[in-house]
């Protein structure tokens, strides 16, 4: 038995399982997973918003009946099952955004079709969803996606106050951080500013957690 | 491979295929009504944006011969858009332009007066210029304030306008059908006189010689 196994065997704690997404295993900034949203929508902390809502239904959701139906998934097909899963709720989300509104649809794009092939989505489901219980896989789903949309958060906002120099643009919230005299630095908002953002953004998560460890093996 | 095993498979994806169908279906017809009013709601915005004062739109097909009257908003093909004052006086038809701009097509709708003979407002539908220069196109007052009374007048024999709507020369006070296009974006302000000059070239002379085919009921 690997320590994982063991690990599982004894069963973490809920709040532990909630909270493994949020920081420990944070998809972007530890695990890296499902850059392409990242990187394509933080331009303004609007577009991350309705990003990291609509991952979060899908997750939810898909990772709900993944752990339903587990047990009744031959293993060869288990895959192709997820996907079809998964592609559901996103056309689903496709659809219900378009009804909400046409603007944030247009904002977003096709990253939204994309979220089907999200590996944070498909990861989840394979690593922890078809292996565990509905109520925990829902509880990973959610501090995943919050985890997630924090992220998208961290970005978006840097990205939007230097490269437009608001917050809640195209919202009715928007709010204006400097005088009207103020130079946007367009290039935040082109995607090599998302990969600066996200440089900064990622170091300064691995100083820390680089500085936990060393306080770690000090006191020990 | 077992025989019960290939069974399995089948029966898990067409289940979870079944499953998913019905789900879309729900969905999709939850929401298909609320898309169409959107959809409605954008366009009559933007038709709205580009006639000043309008307050009724009607939705015209254009043909070989002319403008038909068009009930459904569904129908596909090129469409003019019609907007009245309340006492149902034609202000100005609603035309659609595009043109390649920076980096991908730029559409835009613009109003014209057929009886001014002028373009009387513009709106950038879609574009993705870069943030912060080509995308001034959107949001430059300076540069919108060029499409308040831009001079589109039809040539003599009715069949293309009397001078073709373009850049003015850097510096030069812009003649009534010039555009003074926006420093550093010269490639997008480029692109949306093409754009218009292209669909006036062509949507003017015939607006003109159909007017008395657009009415408001």
């Amino acid at each position: 038995m690997t320590i994982e196994q063991q690990k599982f065997s004894r069963g973490p704690s809920d709040l532990s399982t909630f909270l493994n997404g949020l920081w420990r295993e944070n998809p972007v900034f530890v695990m890296v997973l499902g850059m392409c949203p990242v990187l394509a929508v933080t331009n303004a902390v609007v577009n991350a918003i309705s990003m990291g809502l609509a991952t979060t239904f899908v997750l939810v959701c898909s990772s709900a009946l993944v752990a339903m139906l587990h047990n009744f998934i031959p293993k060869q097909v288990r895959i192709a099952t997820y996907i079809v899963i998964i592609a559901t709720f996103v056309t689903i989300v496709d659809y219900v955004i378009q009804a909400i509104s046409l603007k944030i649809y247009g904002a977003l794009g096709a990253y939204i079709q994309l979220i089907v092939v999200n590996c944070i989505i498909l990861g989840r489901a394979e690593a922890f969803a078809g292996k565990n219980t509905v109520r925990k896989s829902i509880l990973d789903a959610f501090g995943m996606s919050i985890g997630f949309t924090f992220a998208l958060l961290c970005l978006a906002s840097v990205r939007e106050i230097l490269g437009n120099g608001t917050l809640f643009c195209n919202t009715p919230f928007v709010i204006h951080l400097f005088g009207p005299h103020f130079e946007p630095w367009a290039i935040m908002l082109l995607p090599p500013g998302g990969f600066f953002v996200l440089a900064f953004w990622l170091l300064l998560f691995a100083w820390i957690r680089q500085r936990k460890t060393s306080k770690g093996t000090l006191t020990s | 491979m077992p025989k019960n095993d290939w069974f399995a498979m089948v029966r898990t994806l067409g289940m979870v295929s079944l499953l998913s169908g019905v789900l879309i279906v729900m969905a999709y017809e939850g929401t298909a009504a609320r898309i169409a009013w959107n959809k409605q709601q954008a366009t009559e915005a933007a038709v709205f944006a580009v006639i000043p004062g309008a307050v009724q739109k009607a939705t015209f097909a254009v043909g070989q011969d002319g403008f038909t009257r068009l009930e459904n908003h569904d129908e596909k093909g090129p469409k003019v858009y019609a907007g009245f004052d309340a006492s149902g006086t034609l202000l100005g038809v609603a035309l659609e332009a595009s043109a390649q701009g920076y980096q991908d097509t730029i559409r835009a709708l613009y109003g014209y007066d057929p009886v001014k003979q002028c373009i009387i407002g513009m709106k950038v539908l879609e574009n993705r210029e870069t943030p912060g220069l080509g995308s001034k196109i959107v949001t430059s007052e300076e540069f919108l304030k060029n499409f308040g009374a831009l001079n589109v007048s039809v040539n003599a024999d009715g069949s293309a306008l009397e001078h073709p709507i373009e850049l003015s020369k850097r510096g030069m006070k812009p003649e009534s059908w010039q555009i003074d296009g926006i420093s550093g974006a010269t490639v997008s302000s480029k692109a949306v006189a093409r754009a218009l000059n292209e669909s006036a070239q062509r949507m003017a002379p015939l607006v003109k010689k159909h007017l008395d085919q657009f009415t408001v009921k």
